[in-house]
């Protein structure tokens, strides 16, 4: 065993104020957490590393793997807590100095022997520190990922405007991923509610490129293939013409510019006519 | 002479949307009309699929260029993939090697003022556009 865990177990109380004193000045988010639960989270870590550097320097050793669990902990609680990622290591690293300090006072007659262990405990500090890191990005990363899923979900409701006619309002980027997920649950919905006609709408569809529109058209002739009528709304006048610049061919499908028009225009395939209850004289309106 | 300059890699394809939404803030920067916006946006939208999906990667170089009182942004898109063996093949409407519309390329050259294409196979290709305001 080399000398710097005997230091550390033998000056674990000065450690730890030196450490404290050390998060005050330097690393303190006072607005994002408190005195009590800081000392808590340093004691506890102290007291892990302490105990796993007796019997190993290797962070990748089972000896260290209670100190990398409370690592875990720590990191996540101060990512929910609104920590950045470098802040979370340097918890961990602003431990160095009250470390170094007391390596320095131990071993002031043997400077060559000092290097070595501030090397050795250093390297460990930083791998723990580097190890923070990566749990706080990798929880980042969790919630970018839960984020995408909950966002691939909520860009695909298909909604039931009447009996037989649905409607599947699009929005943001139609990329490869999203767009199989729009087909199925469309055509999905088209058997289920056995509807006639499906309304696909892309006011919120920014770009329409030639991939997007061929995304369309399949989706459309599937439907098609299943006995029901796609018509495509919400086509602004940019999209438009750039459609007709592009030279994509979408004769063969129903276009409205609004939603309401192609309702309007699937009501009146269906048979079907709103009409006003106010007024003497009530006359059905044709849509 | 260019005003302004900045090049985005093209890797995955969340790099295409970044990439679209460079060319819109671009764009929309030089207050272009909204119809020559979504031109715009979407010749880059089908040149950055290209060098993602034909060229395997590549780079986008944005710049805003002037010639006299007019601004304008030119794009240069960069891959060295395998390149096009017949350019004039590849222009043509509804040819396509990978299953799509076959538009991207003559489509784009349509939405745009300039359209240039250089390419030698086995060197990768380099499309350069510019829209003016």
């Amino acid at each position: 065993m080399s000398a710097f865990q005997q230091v550390i177990k033998a000056n674990e109380t000065a450690i730890l104020s030196g450490w404290l004193s050390e998060m005050a000045t330097s690393t303190r988010r006072t607005d994002l957490m408190g005195d009590t639960e800081i000392r808590q989270q340093a004691t506890e870590l102290l007291r892990l590393f302490t105990e796993a550097s007796q019997t190993s320097s290797d962070v990748q050793s089972a000896a260290f793997a209670s100190t990398k669990e409370f690592l875990k902990d720590v990191a996540k609680s101060r990512m929910d807590q609104g920590f950045t990622p470098a802040e979370t290591a340097l918890f961990v690293l602003s431990m160095k100095q009250p470390v170094f300090n007391a390596l320095r006072d131990a071993m002031k007659s043997n400077p060559s022997e000092l290097v070595t262990e501030i090397w050795a405990a250093g390297n460990l500090l930083d791998k723990l520190s580097m190890l923070t890191v990566t749990n706080a990005i990798g929880f980042r990363e969790l919630t970018i990922q839960r984020q995408q899923e909950e966002m691939l979900e909520l860009s695909t409701p298909v909604v039931k405007l009447w009996d037989g006619i649905l409607a599947l309002p699009l929005i943001g980027t139609l990329d490869s991923a999203r767009t199989q997920v729009v087909m199925e649950s469309l055509l999905t919905a088209i058997v289920d509610t056995n509807s006639q006609v499906a309304i696909i709408d892309i006011t919120g569809v920014p770009t329409v490129d030639t991939l997007v529109a061929q995304h369309l058209i399949k989706t459309i002739t599937a439907a098609r293939l299943m006995g029901a009528d796609c018509y495509l709304s919400g086509i602004r006048p940019a999209i438009a013409q750039t459609i007709v610049h592009l030279g994509i061919d979408l004769t063969d499908i129903q276009t409205k510019a609004k939603l309401s028009d192609a309702f309007a225009l699937a009501l009146q395939r269906s048979g079907k006519t709103v009409v006003s209850t106010k007024g003497s004289a009530p006359k059905p309106k044709e849509l | 002479m260019a005003l302004k300059r900045e090049t985005y890699r093209i890797d995955v394809s969340n790099d295409v949307v970044r990439v679209r939404q460079v060319a819109r803030s671009w764009a929309a920067e030089l207050k272009f009309s909204l119809v020559d916006q979504t031109k715009f946006v979407t010749a880059t939208s089908e040149l950055a699929r290209n060098t993602l999906e034909h060229g395997g990667g590549g780079t986008m170089t944005a710049e805003i260029v002037e010639n006299g009182t007019k601004k304008g942004i030119r794009l240069i898109f960069d891959d060295q993939g395998p390149g096009i063996a017949n350019i004039e093949l590849a222009l043509r409407d509804g040819y396509t090697s990978a299953g799509g519309m076959g538009l991207g390329l003559s489509g784009s050259k349509r939405l745009v003022n300039e359209f240039e294409i250089n390419s030698e196979p086995g060197r990768g290709t380099t499309v350069t556009i510019i829209r003016w305001k």
